[in-house]
C-alpha cells in the first residue's frame, strides 16, 4: 500500500499554506498519498472567493509580512494555491472538509474551491490518519 | 567531472524554489520515453539533495551533477 501523509490544516494564515503545500509537493514526490483535512480557519481559506486573495499572516510575524509579500512576489514565488494544484496533479492529494465547521458555520459545499475533494466527519478521518506514515497538525 | 552527456530534453528550472525543480522532473519523466535522458537546471540548493534521493528512490539513474555559474546541471535518465 502506499504511504500516506496526514496534514490536519487549522490555520488560514498565507505563512501556514505555504508549508502545508510544499510538504504536500514532497511527499506526493516521494511517492505518498496525501490526506488534508480542512478545520476552521484552515477551511475558512479554502472559500471560492478569497482562496487566491488572502493575504493573512501570523500575528506574532505580522511585521514581517510586507516584506516576506515582497520578496516572494520578486522572486515569483508560485502562491501556496497554485503549488498545492500542482501537487494535485502529480499525484494523489485529497482535500477534506471538516463537517463540523462546515455545520457550525452554515457553510454550503459549494462556496468552497474546487480543489477540495468532499466533507468528511472527524472520525473518517482519524481512521485515514490511522494508517499514516506521518501525521502533521498546521 | 567527465564530459557531459547529451540530453533529449532540457529542463529549465532555474530561478524556482524547492520543490519546484523536482516537481518539474517528475513531470518530464512522466512524459519521457525509458532511456531518454533529461536535464533539469537549477539554481534551488535543496534539490542538488532532493532529486538525488528521489532518482534512486524511483529506480531512475543519476548522470550527473554539473556545476555552472550560479546554478547546476542536473542529469538524470529514466530507467524503467
Amino acid at each position: 500500500m502506499t504511504e500516506r501523509l496526514s496534514i490536519i490544516v487549522f490555520s488560514g494564515t498565507v505563512d501556514k499554506l505555504y508549508p502545508v503545500s510544499i510538504l504536500a509537493s514532497g511527499a506526493v514526490a516521494m511517492g505518498m498519498d496525501v490526506d488534508i483535512f480542512l478545520t476552521f480557519w484552515g477551511l475558512n481559506a479554502f472559500f471560492k472567493d478569497n482562496i487566491k486573495t488572502n493575504t493573512r499572516m501570523s500575528k506574532d510575524f505580522e511585521d514581517m509580512a510586507p516584506l516576506v509579500m515582497q520578496v516572494m512576489k520578486e522572486k515569483n514565488v508560485p502562491s501556496w494555491y497554485d503549488t498545492l494544484k500542482r501537487a494535485k496533479e502529480l499525484g494523489k492529494v485529497r482535500i477534506h472538509a471538516c463537517s463540523m465547521t462546515l455545520d457550525l458555520l452554515d457553510i454550503k459545499k459549494e462556496s468552497l474551491d474546487d480543489i477540495v475533494d468532499d466533507i468528511m466527519g472527524v472520525g473518517e478521518f482519524i481512521e485515514t490518519a490511522r494508517d499514516s506514515k506521518i501525521t502533521l497538525f498546521i | 567531472m567527465s564530459e557531459e552527456p547529451k540530453v533529449d530534453r532540457l529542463i529549465d528550472a532555474r530561478n524556482t524554489f524547492c520543490p519546484g525543480p523536482l516537481m518539474e522532473l517528475i513531470r518530464a519523466i512522466r512524459e519521457a520515453k525509458v532511456g531518454e535522458i533529461i536535464g533539469v537546471l537549477s539554481s534551488d540548493t535543496g534539490s542538488k539533495r532532493d532529486i538525488p534521493l528521489w532518482v534512486s528512490k524511483t529506480g531512475h539513474k543519476l548522470i550527473g551533477i554539473y556545476e555552472k555559474k550560479g546554478y547546476a546541471e542536473i542529469v538524470v535518465q529514466k530507467m524503467r
